[in-house]
């Protein structure tokens, strides 16, 4: 048989007859990974069937279930991939803005300086992995790889658009909640289970400000599903096309959410839990090498799933604007919404670059005396907008 | 017995029995340093915390302990010069003017006039160099690294004019018993009143980027308190004394050199809390800059032809002299005993710094840990004077 | 003049005559400068007692400095005491034999002289009587040997 009898190349029309397409709406990132296993899984079995001729296995590897297993393999991984990327040059954006707030220009290794990515990459690759001696295996290992999964979760859960996302599911927001809100608690097992000092204080603080920030973060949450009339990331953007971006009639949850979203991605005016001036490098001072390496790529993955939900939340996610055609909008709006994400980012960059750490006593005193009440306050400005017929 | 004993527990009311186990929450020593990012210098800060509270403290130095003064009866006069210089880095012209001061006085013999300025000059942009590393310092205690950058970047200035003045930046062996090593030089005279007056206003950029925030100030006011007699009676001095309310500057009080015909204020709060030496410091900036441009003025009034050193004999006769000057940190201080022969019998160096950091306890005492490196920030560490 | 009254603004002839008057031959004042009055204390043990007056009377609030020095026949304890209403030193000069390197700690008294006398005491040997904490300060607890002392040579001193 020739090669173009085991590929079977769709455009998404035919793939949405496909038996085993899992989506109910157009998934671009799906139809490249079907297409994707078409070509490679296709061409493996051209090659199997040519040395060993009218064998079960090429047949096997593209039967319907079995592409289906690839296709979305490959989702998940060109899902990762471009998350990843967009994280990198969230990393190299903090780099060269910062270096310019303070006087400086930043890194200067390679493509302007983004190639310093992965120089760190290979650097951090390169140390000793040690581990201490008298740290908790279990707790020092399965919690650094908790977290850092949690994160990725996270940052991969978010959509880019309504046609590049994992899952399309109506609990949205609070799914993507739940799971952004676990990692304190594996950072405070993380520093108990190091045996050191430091990393218990540093443990400790995480989980005392997770509460303080998590309730208005949550609450500002409920506002936007209050006025889009549901948690579905997707249903929020719409509706935000369909009436207005929700930082206009919710500037008060804006600020509130932006604010609680520094804390939650632990970015330097909250970074209480690492703070290097008095605990060293807080919960992550006994992890050495990669692990570190790894530790750090977290964080960034969680400022920027922060940035991402800013975006999705209040300004309008992928849609360019409210008033632009929709032939307009529809033109790589994945692009847009990393766009919007990396201008959040910048926000979250001046601030660091402004503001010195607070103490932890401040941040509750801010989570619990300032915070919470505005996000009450917002919630009834979003009910009294819903109620009035406003949206 | 064990049934009483459980019955009695249960009676007490509510509030005692929370206390009760309130109490037995375990306390812990923490060992900040030697190497710590908090720690700018060799040196190691013992807290003991009962949560986030630190209830007690010790400072531990020693690690650079060179045996300084042991070294210098070891040395001609002269030798000792550059010696003085590593004391600290960054406050290495006052010390070296004190130890030049002191042999001249033990000598009896006075530096030209020229000479006496030139030091002004000097001592004033050790100063405001010393500072601005002290500012820098605080900005990353205070977890912010765009004030350490922008100091130092105003730093560079104040070392550059040291190029220009003796052609080192940091240690710079200038002064010299009887005057100084070399006269201004063209370039230093053309750049430092550009300098001063750039200074003067670039400063208000870090300021305004401190004080217009309430952050910062919440985060330096009320922590690291003292009172006025508490800091007389712990031998705190310097800028961390002025902010105690204490009005005492050597410069005006005692003048040396040529400080008896400048004119400058020395800055005095009451408040007595880190926020307070922090406003001390930078007022002291711009007050430098105001002697900096007096004494300009003056040596340009004396002349390119006027002495600036005169000769002196290598072997200072015996006595003891006492000899103190207003250094960026505090009051240093020198004790010379001389015996008639070229080498000091004995030199003690008196650093501000020894004495400061022996106050850290009561300074920590109650601050939580976040606030330790704040409150430590505010004495300028600079372990090789301490240390000696 | 008043022995016991409290002077905040003392010149140095008032510091000069009423140390004088109050301690009558326990104290020799050799000398007065502008700024500064040199004490000579005969007594070791009379330290405290003084310490005490200037402080307390005199308003002296400031220990500046404590220091060895090693006469090789006797040790001498210096104390620099600082005014800080007027800037005046005193400096207290007190001789101790080679035999009986004891003397009263004023660290009580100011607390700032605490680390001085630790200092004094690990570079000579000179032990502090009541001083809350005499331990090494600067030089590590293994050196059994006194090294500012005279007869501790340097290479090359000998």
């Amino acid at each position: 048989m020739a090669l173009k009898d085991w590929i079977n190349y769709a455009d998404y029309s035919d793939l949405q007859n496909f038996a085993y397409y899992p989506y109910e709406t157009h998934n671009i990132v799906y139809e490249i990974g079907y297409n994707l296993y078409q070509v490679l899984g296709g061409l493996i079995a051209w090659i199997i069937d040519v040395l060993f001729p009218n064998n079960g296995l090429s047949t096997w590897l593209m039967s319907g279930p079995v592409v289906n297993l690839f296709a979305i393999v490959n989702l998940a991984l060109i899902i990762f991939l471009v998350i990843f990327t967009g994280v990198l040059v969230s990393l190299w954006q903090e780099r060269k803005t910062l270096g310019r707030f303070m006087d400086r220009r930043g890194t200067q290794i390679g493509m302007k300086g983004f190639l310093q990515c992965v120089a760190d990459g290979f650097k951090t690759f390169m140390k000793e992995n040690t581990t201490p001696k008298k740290v908790d295996k279990m707790g020092y290992t399965w919690t650094l790889s908790l977290v850092i999964g949690t994160s990725v979760l996270v940052a991969c859960m978010l959509p880019l658009s309504d046609r590049f996302y994992i899952v399309d599911y109506d609990a949205g927001f609070l799914i993507v909640m739940a799971i952004y809100a676990l990692a304190p608690l594996f950072i405070l097992v993380s520093g108990w289970a190091q045996n050191n000092k430091y990393t218990l204080i540093g443990g400790m603080r995480a989980a005392q400000s997770m509460i303080s920030y998590e309730i208005p973060m949550l609450i500002t949450v409920c506002a936007v599903a209050i006025l889009a009339g549901t948690f579905n990331i997707g249903g929020v953007v719409a509706a935000q096309n369909e009436t207005m971006w929700y930082v206009i009639p919710m500037a008060l949850g804006f600020i509130v959410f932006f604010t609680a979203s520094c804390a939650e991605a632990e970015r330097t005016p909250f970074d209480l839990a690492e703070s290097e001036s008095e605990l060293v490098e807080g919960w992550q001072t006994e992890y050495a090498g990669m692990k570190w390496g790894l530790i750090m790529l977290g964080d960034y993955l969680r400022g920027f799933a922060s940035c991402a939900m800013v975006s999705l939340l209040f300004l309008g996610g992928w849609n360019i604007a409210p008033f632009v055609s929709a032939e307009a909008n529809a033109f790589l709006p994945e692009l847009v919404q990393l766009l919007k994400g990396w201008f959040v980012f910048f926000l979250m960059i001046w601030v660091r670059a402004s503001l010195p750490r607070v103490r932890i006593d401040q941040i509750l005193n801010l989570g619990w005396k300032v915070l919470t009440p505005l996000a009450i306050i917002n919630l009834g400005i979003a009910v009294v907008l819903k109620t009035g017929g406003f949206f | 017995m064990v049934v009483e004993n459980t019955i009695d527990t249960f009676d007490a009311p509510p509030e005692e029995r929370i206390s009760r186990e309130r109490f037995e929450t375990d306390q812990m020593w923490i060992y900040m340093g030697p190497q710590h990012p908090f720690s700018h210098g060799l040196w190691t800060l013992k807290i003991k915390v009962d949560g986030e509270i630190v209830t007690d403290a010790e400072p531990v130095i020693g690690y650079l302990h060179r045996g300084w003064e042991k070294e210098a009866e070891n040395r001609t006069y002269p030798k000792i010069i550059p010696m003085a210089d590593r004391l600290c880095y960054s406050a290495s012209m006052t010390y070296t003017h004190l130890y030049c001061m002191t042999v001249e006085k033990a000598l009896g013999i006075e530096a030209p006039d020229k000479a006496k300025y030139i030091r002004v000059v000097a001592d004033e942009i050790c100063r405001i160099q010393s500072h601005l590393m002290w500012l820098a310092a605080m900005g990353t205690d205070l977890g912010n690294l765009t004030i350490f950058l922008w100091a130092m970047r105003e730093r560079e200035y104040w070392l550059d004019l040291n190029v220009r003045l003796c052609g080192q930046r940091m240690t710079t062996n200038y002064p010299r018993i009887g005057g100084v090593r070399n006269d201004t030089t063209e370039l230093f005279d053309r750049d430092v009143l550009r300098v001063t007056e750039l200074f003067e206003k670039r400063l208000w950029d870090i300021i305004d980027m401190i004080d217009d925030s309430s952050i910062y100030v919440s985060r330096m006011k009320n922590i690291g308190c003292l009172t006025r007699e508490q800091c007389a009676n712990l031998g705190l001095t310097g800028p961390a004394m002025r902010g105690c309310g204490l009005d005492f500057d050597l410069r005006r009080d005692m003048p040396y050199s040529k400080y008896a015909e400048m004119d400058f204020e020395v800055p005095v709060l009451q408040d007595g809390d880190a926020y307070a030496r922090y406003r001390v410091r930078i007022e002291e900036m711009f007050q430098s800059c105001l002697i900096i441009k007096q004494a300009m003025r003056k040596i340009k009034a004396l002349g390119k032809n006027a002495p600036y050193r005169v000769k002196v004999p290598s072997k200072v006769p015996a006595g003891r002299t006492f000899c103190k000057l207003e250094d960026p940190r505090g009051e240093s201080m020198m004790y010379l005993v001389s015996d008639g022969t070229d080498k000091p019998y004995r030199l003690k160096v008196r650093a501000p710094l020894f004495t400061n950091l022996s106050a850290s306890k009561p300074m920590v005492k109650g601050c939580r840990v976040a606030d330790v490196p704040v409150v430590m920030a505010m004495i300028d560490v600079c372990m090789g004077e301490s240390d000696r | 003049m008043d022995i016991e009254a409290i002077y905040q603004k003392p010149s140095n002839h008032d510091v000069k005559s009423l140390l004088e008057s109050k301690f009558g031959n326990k104290i020799t004042v050799k000398g007065l400068e502008m700024d500064r009055v040199l004490v000579d204390v005969a007594d070791k043990n009379d330290i405290f007692e003084i310490c005490c007056y200037i402080s307390d009377n005199l308003t002296f609030e400031h220990c500046s400095i404590v220091m060895g020095l090693d006469m090789i026949e006797h040790m001498e304890v210096i104390y620099v005491l600082t005014n800080y209403y007027t800037g005046i030193n005193i400096e207290l000069t007190v001789k101790l034999p080679l035999d009986d390197l004891h003397i009263p700690s004023i660290a009580l008294i100011w607390e700032g002289a605490n680390w001085h006398e630790r200092e004094t005491y690990e570079l000579f040997g000179i032990i502090f009587d009541g001083h809350p904490k005499l331990e090494r300060l600067l030089t590590p607890d293994t050196y059994n040997f006194y090294p500012f002392r005279k007869s501790y040579k340097l290479r090359g001193q000998e």
